[in-house]
């Protein structure tokens, strides 16, 4: 919508035609003259702004004293109630110490000292060209003093030794930071045929009279703790989470391989999401839904824990689960697949 | 030789110095160093500053965390976590809060200054986006700013998650999710990461070393090298009167901005200590030691977070996971979380390349641009925002959900055609609206201000008198250089010859017109001069401005 380059603009003045050449752009005007403020000419504004500066630096002062008075006299205590009590009074303490300083030497700086604005000058980022000459002449004469150039042999030898002796520091710490490297073991849980479902964290065992239709439990393998689990237990804890529910007969639909994995309508399904392995743990009982709470995967318990929302592509995976000789549920087999996220070697 | 001198006081002190490391040159050079002013230089130092206040809280911090995940029984005086099993992360952590006087505020103040560490970061690149101050020679620094909001992002969240609670427990299981995802490597990342399976017993004191550490070592180390780009470049200035490519305007470091920067420090930190004493954050004895059984509802990480999290809720989960030749390759996992971030910073990190390449602009810029003087790269860094907004509130739907009452499916539902639409709204009315402001400024400068005066012409005509512009006010609409594509060259030279590198050239011709092919180009002088003299009354009647308000009627 503009026009470009320069023009000759023929216009009308008092005294007729007359040709002009404008530039192209305007000129900048420089910097507008300073304007004095009222503590720069008025001596009781300056003396005010002093006694105002003072003024501030005296409030940080007494917030530091505040603080350590606080801190002496107002213990955190035991209950909740008493350590917000003391961390508000020292905060307000800290608060009053350091923002005094801050509002004190701002001030001071916007009405006491100079402003008016200077300039310096910038140059250009370039080295000049003799400058540039002289570094390149440098590195040729030290390049041609190390015989880099002419003794190739060298060459490859110090890139060869400087590549690997990183591996001094890499082999090891690779060898060592990731365990025993051994991933299979994602695939395998704690359950086996006959491991009983627990209530977490009790370890009670439950029994398939006691679990009602509608009411969750949250299982975990019976001696999660003991024994050869008892060091890290917390990991086998993080496959072996199972969420169980009975259901009424009439809502469950089951698959034909599957008939057999429930107990008189009771299924228990891992609780780790196929998305990113968050707890699926909010089950919703009047719809059968089970909502994963981190990224809202919902999965349908009702009917094969089939995804019915969500970013998770995979149902969860299913516990076959049947009842002992005592009355108390157990496991039938530990989970037919890898439970939680997918990984590349999942199905191999 | 010189002789020390004798006495006491600031002077022997200097000259003992000086003696001994010449600093005199150093002052000399530096004390009146000049630096301009404007609020959104501050961006940059409230990040320093938090940097500085996140280091003298975390040295406290770090005396009295026990950054063990050894299992022990909590008997601390929060009655209600009498009993439990925890780690001894998780109790320390609780002991610094509850026990030690003065260690909650301690611990909220850090907390605190972390979350506003980011932002600060954040909002900053998006001031030197928004201006232009990425441009040459400033896009080395642009790169280590970069870097810096990565490692801010990545101490926040190794920090976020040393307590051990349940909810940053959670978060670490996402990140195991996202890292067995990535194909080949994905579950042997996950070993590395966490010294075997997850959570193991090595990933707080693992954490801990890259929070208290290495992170915050390269942080230092970087900030130096970002600061020391600066005082080589010289701070870039807005273009107001008398600011030019060639000087730089300002206040001396000695004394003006040591008491404004210097006192700056002292507001942010009273700032965020007032924060930590009246604004509870990660109250982690609401939330319980990590177990892995265990999840809150409505459980939100920091705000840094909260778009990667989006993203993961965003995603379709049906068909989305692939099975190739048995591998398994979850895309629901890898576009949200390993794709889309890396493309986002990938284009950040590479945006002041790819405008020089489409400017073919090799000039030094020292004059921050108006972000309406560049609508195309402002679209692109509010298309970029809108994404970044809809995907964060898509990391909240949860919340929204139950703060609402809406359903959480008709949420992500729409969160998701959002993010594909949005982005390009957005883009498109950021444009316009620049496009908008610089004819506002092209009008403001030809015509002046309206002044409300109203007068009447012995002919029965009325016109409102306008004010003209003084030459500072309009040298601020003007100042900035008209860009324009850049010309291609035809296909065949002069002697019909078919030239080589044309396609390059038509594509970067292509991208050159995409950025500046709409443009409203500052006024010239010819043209105020052209509308000043429309009529022949104006001078006499000393009412320059008068038929500026007529000519805008026949426009």
């Amino acid at each position: 919508m503009s026009t470009n380059d320069s023009e000759v603009v023929r216009h009308a003045d008092g005294n007729g035609a007359v040709g002009e050449q404008l530039p192209d752009r305007f000129d900048n005007p420089g910097l507008p003259p300073h304007r004095p403020r009222l503590t720069d000419t008025d001596p009781a504004a300056a003396r005010r702004a002093t006694r105002q500066v003072v003024a501030l630096f005296t409030i940080s002062i007494l917030g530091t004293i505040g603080f350590v008075v606080a801190y002496a006299l107002v213990p955190d205590g035991n209950t909740i109630a008493s350590i917000r009590l003391s961390n508000l009074l020292l905060g307000l303490g800290l608060f009053l110490a350091m923002f005094g300083i801050g509002a004190a030497a701002i001030h001071w700086a916007k009405t006491l000292m100079s402003d008016r604005e200077v300039a310096e000058d910038r140059h250009p980022q370039r080295s000049s060209p003799q400058d540039r000459e002289a570094a390149v002449a440098v590195l040729r004469e030290g390049a041609a003093d190390s015989g880099i150039a002419r003794r190739g042999v060298l060459k490859g030898a110090v890139v060869s030794a400087l590549v690997l002796a990183p591996l001094t520091i890499a082999v090891p710490l690779i060898g060592e930071v990731g365990g025993h490297w051994r991933v299979s073991t994602l695939r395998h849980t704690l359950w086996e045929r006959g491991k009983r479902l627990t209530r977490d964290p009790s370890g009670t065992p439950i029994k398939a009279e006691d679990v009602t239709v509608g009411s969750v439990f949250h299982v975990i393998p019976d001696g999660l703790r003991e024994g050869e689990n008892a060091d890290h237990w917390i990991e086998e804890k993080a496959k072996a989470v199972v969420l169980m529910v009975r259901l009424d007969h009439a809502d469950l639909r089951e698959a034909e391989d599957r008939k057999d994995w429930s107990y008189e309508g009771i299924v228990a399904y891992s609780k780790i999401c196929t998305h990113v392995g968050c707890p699926v743990a909010l089950y919703e009982q009047q719809t059968h839904h089970l909502l994963c709470p981190c990224h809202q995967s919902t999965f349908d318990i009702a009917d094969g824990a089939r995804v019915i929302f969500g970013p998770a592509n995979r149902p969860l995976p299913q516990l076959p689960i049947a009842v002992d000789d005592e009355g108390y549920l157990v496991a039938q087999s530990d989970f037919t697949e890898p439970i939680g996220p997918s990984y590349w070697e999942r199905l191999k | 030789m010189s002789r020390p001198s004798k006495g006491s006081g600031p002077a022997a002190t200097a000259d003992y110095l000086d003696q001994r490391t010449g600093i005199g040159l150093a002052v000399k050079a530096f004390a009146r160093k000049v630096f301009p002013d404007h609020w959104s230089f501050l961006l940059g130092e409230i990040a320093l500053y938090s940097f500085l206040v996140l280091l003298i809280t975390g040295v406290f911090l770090t005396l009295f965390f026990v950054p063990s995940m050894a299992q022990v029984t909590y008997d601390g005086p929060f009655a209600p976590m009498q009993g439990v099993q925890m780690s001894e992360a998780f109790r320390s952590t609780m002991a610094l809060s509850f026990e030690v006087t003065g260690g909650l505020l301690m611990r909220q103040i850090h907390h605190w200054a972390a979350v506003v560490f980011i932002a600060a970061i954040v909002t900053h690149m998006m001031r030197v986006f928004f201006t232009g101050a990425f441009r040459k020679p400033r896009e080395v620094n642009w790169l280590v700013g970069f870097v810096l909001m990565i490692l801010g992002i990545a101490a926040g969240f190794s920090g976020y998650s040393l307590p051990d609670d349940v909810l940053s427990g959670n978060g670490l299981r996402i990140t195991d999710g996202v890292v067995k995802s990535i194909p080949i490597i994905g579950s042997y990342l996950s070993y590395f990461i966490f010294g075997g399976e997850f959570p193991g017993d090595a990933i707080i004191p693992r954490l801990f070393t890259v929070h208290i550490l290495l992170v915050p070592g390269l942080i230092l180390a970087l900030i130096g090298l970002h600061i020391f780009f600066v005082v080589l470049h010289k701070h870039t200035h807005y273009g107001l009167p008398g600011r030019t490519e060639r000087n730089v305007v300002g206040y001396p470091l000695f004394p003006v901005y040591v008491a404004k920067a210097g006192g700056f420090f002292f507001i942010v930190f009273g700032v965020f200590a007032l924060m930590g004493a009246t604004m509870t954050i990660n109250p982690v004895w609401n939330y319980g030691p990590y177990d892995p059984s265990p999840v809150s509802a409505g459980a939100q990480p920091d705000w840094y977070m909260l778009f990667l999290e989006g993203a993961l809720r965003l995603m379709p989960g049906q068909g989305t996971e692939w099975v190739i030749g048995g591998f398994t390759i979850p895309m629901n996992v890898l576009v949200p979380a390993v794709v889309l971030p890396g493309l986002l910073f990938t284009a950040l990190a590479a945006y002041p390349f790819l405008e020089a390449y489409v400017t073919g602009d090799r000039r030094e810029h020292h004059i921050a641009d108006r972000p309406r003087n560049a609508p195309v790269r402002t679209a692109i860094g509010v298309a970029i925002l809108t994404a970044f907004g809809v995907l964060v509130l898509a990391g909240s739907n949860d919340i929204i959900a139950t703060h609402f009452g809406l359903s959480i499916n008709a949420i992500t539902d729409v969160c998701r055609l959002l993010l594909v639409v949005t982005p390009f709204l957005a883009f498109w009315v950021t444009k316009r609206v620049c496009l908008g402001l610089q004819r506002k400024d092209r009008e403001l400068v030809l015509h002046g201000h309206e002044t409300g005066r109203i007068v009447r012409f012995a002919s029965g005509e009325y016109i409102e008198v306008h004010r003209p512009l003084d030459e500072y006010e309009r040298w601020v609409r003007v100042a900035n250089e008209p860009r324009r594509p850049v010309e291609l060259l035809p296909v065949e030279d002069e002697r019909g010859v078919r030239r080589r590198g044309y396609r390059r050239d038509a594509f970067r011709a292509r991208l050159s017109r995409f950025f500046f092919e709409d443009r409203v180009e500052p006024v010239t002088p010819a043209e105020l001069v052209a509308t000043q003299s429309h009529g022949g009354h104006d001078a006499a009647l000393e009412l320059p401005a008068a038929t500026a308000a007529a000519d805008a009627h026949r426009r």
